[in-house]
């Protein structure tokens, strides 16, 4: 079953398309990649792709988790985004409240999806040992973990809730490069082991290409070339790929 | 994604903001009218001398009606001309005092708050004490010991007003000393006093322009309690809260000497407040629309 | 005015630093360099410890910004813009001092003082921060000139047109301001605005952290064209190591307020001799690279005993709890690792 599909998506803005993607498919267990410069429109693929935009400026087909995303009610996209498809965002801790402890916010979060007690107590504990987050960290408010805790714990949270796709939007570029490996570990980890489907929108190419199955490049609101990652890193076909990845500044091999 | 940058003008937000927010253009037309109406009284009011100390007793309390729109009052003075006139009064009161208020505070805070250390701790400790006291029992001790008059509430408001100031200007123009263009200016040697003047205040000063624009209808209302209490203006002059306090034994009987001026104080500070709520809605950044 | 004959800098510069630098001598401590005293001087932190309040940050570091360009790499936290701030002057040291040309920063008079405002200037991260949001670019560079020069107005305008054209702007973005240019043009006008006091040492604090990655490559040409053009040093503080070996000849790595490896670039990105400097290198995506490797969890806080990086250390053994591994030499750098000899060996990548 593919978790999220998009054909022929268009976004305008004042009449302008400022993002369009005419083909995205995420199975279970991919990672599928958007990478591009500021301005290219690959957040605003990613925000279309919820339903979180305007709906009078998105054209085109949209399915997340079975859900028509230009036709569902409000209250059933919700639904979607809480519990099946978890968004991810560049600074976790903004969207923690910041007067409850994390545990009492993943508790909540899990009773309001109708979950309680003993099984509540599972989830979260399984969920935290997979983003290998300490479980004594649920003591603590939001403000007193660290960037890469923070984000660790939004990634439990969504796992927890039961999430079978994630789209996170640059979920590491406010991290230290050490922090990030983690945490691209753990969304390996998750990956590979629970068939977790990631969709990751990201300006870093070398971070794309450490995760990704598959890679969009868009570039002014439109994607200039899409393959398998392997394919595209290597044999890049279109101008604007290969001067992308031209620009990244290469780090020598290491000499053992 | 991308944040368009357009070029805006002062005229062209106040624009903006007109369309944004219809009750801060309201309150924005009131003020101009109102300052208008302050500015041309002698010229549009109906009997200019009745500003002054002119009495008809003939014509004494007559109700509104075609020759006299608002009535006229105890000694036979129009009532509209009075109001006129009182605008006059009422704005420079509040102008004075916010400029007096604003320039101490501003300078005060701002070198307070880039300098910090020791001198931050004495300005502030400074502004504390005024602050530890209610503005208008201050204003009232003041308006008491010197003589009354419209210099004495100007002074005595003031007095009570510029700590706000003081702090508001500080604890911007801390954060703003920690911009890294502050830390660049430095760098290149740029006098301290120079940084402040040409860097660090005006950065800092869009979140006074916002208060000085909310305190407006503050003031008025303020030195409209003090001449009511008798400690600031006197006759003959024209000032609302003064109007008011010669009216209101005539409420009941003779209405409108009271209620007119009663609603000039109410109209000019509610168009001040619904102002600077408009202000501050648009600049502050996280409220700004797309 | 032309290129070739700049306005005359402040003339406050001290012609010959090195005559008065000998008597520095007995004030070395561990981490202190020698002065060279060359045309300028050097740019050195001697033992430097940096403080907050309370809360110590940089601890008795020492370093000397050369020629050829010095990286300064680490994770958030570790102390490394702290030290930067010292190095420009902009935080005074706890204890230790921070030299130019052999002269301590804290005894300068006004003249030296001058003099070394106009020989060390920063690039910050972020254009938009770095530059003043109400002030037109060309007033921003025309101050930066006018600090320094004497320039009549005329000769300021052209002058700021030439420093644009020097960073590859167009002059008529002298009108703009900052958030009416994009995010690559901030951030040369920002050099451009270092580069107008004739700088010989440049601070560059993540100067390409904030930009898309087409245009961080096109600044770091132009930083290099500058670099060759100009005679400039730099010192670069970065978490990106890549950058660092385009720009730095040697590089410091920085964890918790100390310096805990340090040589040259090439050697220590490729061959690292702290587990840490490993650490960072093998947690760097890179393309067609193995993937990032998380070595040891980045949860742990740095150990208040012992060596500070021994909670995250695959090779921590129980000398690592009791005894803080002091600076020494090992194959050509400065290691602070007991076993940084098996860390070469190859032992942290099992």
């Amino acid at each position: 079953m593919t978790l999220v599909k998009v054909r022929d998506l268009v976004v305008r803005a004042g009449g302008r398309v400022i993002s369009s993607v005419p083909v995205l498919d995420v199975e279970p267990g991919r990672c599928v990649a958007i990478v591009g410069e500021s301005g290219s429109g690959k957040t605003t693929a990613l925000m279309a792709t919820l339903g979180l935009l305007d709906t009078a400026e998105v054209t085109g087909e949209i399915g997340v988790c079975g859900v028509d995303v230009a036709t569902a009610s409000p209250r059933r996209l919700r639904e979607m985004r809480g519990a099946r498809a978890a968004l991810v965002m560049q600074s976790p801790r903004a969207a923690l409240t910041p007067t409850m402890r994390l545990g009492t916010l993943m508790r909540r979060a899990l009773a309001r999806h109708g979950v309680t007690g003993r099984e509540a107590a599972r989830r979260a504990e399984d969920a935290v040992a997979a983003v290998l987050l300490d479980p004594a960290l649920l003591a603590r408010y939001p403000h007193e973990v660290s960037g890469g805790q923070a984000q660790r714990f939004a990634i439990a949270l969504a796992i927890a809730l039961g999430a079978e796709v994630i789209l996170a939007d640059e979920p590491t570029s406010a991290l230290d490069v050490t922090v990030q490996a983690e945490v691209v570990g753990v969304l390996r980890r998750l990956r590979d082991e629970r068939g977790l489907a990631l969709l990751l929108v990201s300006h870093d190419l070398a971070l794309v290409s450490s995760v990704a199955d598959h890679v969009l490049v868009m570039r002014d609101g439109a994607v200039v070339e899409s393959g398998p990652a392997a394919e595209v890193f290597a044999r890049p076909r279109d101008p604007y790929t290969r001067e992308l990845i031209a620009a990244v500044p290469e780090l020598p091999e290491a000499t053992p | 994604m991308t944040t368009l940058a357009l070029r805006r003008t002062p005229l062209r937000r106040l624009g903006d903001l007109a369309r944004a927010d219809v009750l801060a253009a309201v309150g924005l037309v009131v003020l101009v009218l109102i300052v208008l109406a302050a500015l041309l009284a002698p010229w549009i009011a109906p009997y200019p001398d009745d500003g002054g100390a002119a009495t008809h007793p003939a014509e004494a309390l007559l109700p509104p009606g075609g020759d006299h729109w608002f009535g006229t009052d105890q000694v036979g003075r129009d009532v509209l001309s009075r109001v006129l006139f009182g605008a006059r009064t009422s704005l420079f009161i509040a102008a004075a005092v916010l400029v007096v208020a604003a320039v101490a505070g501003v300078a005060l805070g701002v070198v307070a708050g880039y300098a910090g250390g020791w001198a931050r701790d004495v300005i502030m400790r400074i502004t504390d004490v005024f602050l530890a006291f209610p503005a208008l029992l201050l204003s009232l001790a003041l308006a008491v010991v010197l003589q009354p008059s419209v210099t004495t509430v100007v002074v005595a408001i003031a007095v009570t007003w510029w700590p706000w100031y003081a702090r508001l200007t500080a604890s911007v123009a801390a954060s703003v000393g920690r911009r890294g263009y502050i830390d660049a200016a430095r760098c290149l040697g740029v006098p301290a006093p120079l940084i402040i003047v040409r860097h660090v205040l005006p950065n800092s000063l869009t979140p006074v322009l916002v208060q000085l624009s909310l305190d407006g209808g503050g003031v008025i209302l303020t030195a409209a309690a003090l001449s009511y209490l008798g400690l600031g203006a006197h006759e003959p002059t024209a000032e609302w809260g003064l109007m008011v306090e010669q009216g209101q034994t005539l409420f009941t009987t003779d209405w409108w000497v009271v209620t007119f001026p009663g609603l000039a104080i109410l109209v000019t500070a509610f168009a001040f407040n619904v102002l600077g709520e408009g202000l501050r809605a648009s600049l502050d950044p996280h409220r700004r629309p797309r | 005015m032309t290129r070739s004959n700049p306005p005359d800098p402040s003339g406050l510069d001290e012609p010959s630093p090195s005559a008065r630098t000998p008597g520095a001598g007995p004030g070395v401590r561990p981490g202190a360099s020698p002065d060279s005293g060359g045309p300028g001087g050097r740019l050195c932190a001697e033992a430097v410890t940096l403080a907050y309040g309370r809360t110590t940050v940089v601890h008795e570091v020492g370093l000397t910004v050369e020629e050829g360009g010095v990286g300064l790499v680490g994770e958030s936290g570790s102390g490394k813009t702290t030290l930067a701030r010292a190095l420009l002057g902009l935080l005074a040291p706890r204890s230790g001092r921070i030299t130019y040309g052999g002269r301590d920063l804290a005894a300068m008079r006004r003249g030296e003082r001058a003099g070394f405002r106009g020989a060390v200037q920063p690039v910050f991260q972020d254009g938009s921060d770095a530059l003043d949001p109400r002030m037109r670019l060309g007033s921003s560079i025309a101050e930066a000139l006018a600090a320094h020069h004497r320039l009549d107005r005329a000769a300021r305008r052209a002058r700021v047109a030439e420093l644009l054209t020097d960073v590859g702007l167009d002059p008529e973005l002298a009108a703009r301001r900052p958030h009416e240019v994009s995010g690559g043009q901030r951030q040369r006008a920002a050099i451009a605005r270092a580069l107008a006091v004739e700088p010989r040492v440049l601070v560059l604090d993540e100067p390409t952290s904030a930009l898309d990655v087409t245009v961080q490559a096109r600044v770091l040409d132009l930083l290099e064209d500058l670099r060759a053009g100009r005679g400039l040093t730099y010192l670069l503080i970065t978490h990106n190591l890549a950058v660092v070996d385009r720009l730095c000849r040697t590089c410091h790595v920085m964890f918790a307020g100390r310096v805990v490896e340090s040589g040259p670039a090439r050697e220590l990105l490729t061959r690292p001799a702290h587990p840490y400097t490993l650490a960072l290198r093998d947690a760097v995506p890179r393309i067609g690279g193995a993937p990032p490797r998380a070595a040891g969890r980045t949860d742990a806080v740095p150990a208040a005993e012992g060596c500070a990086f021994r909670l995250r250390c695959p090779l921590a053994v129980d000398r690592c709890r009791t005894q803080a591994p002091a600076p020494r030499p090992v194959q050509g750098r400065v290691v602070a690792c007991h076993r940084a000899e098996e860390v070469l060996a190859g032992a942290a990548r099992k």
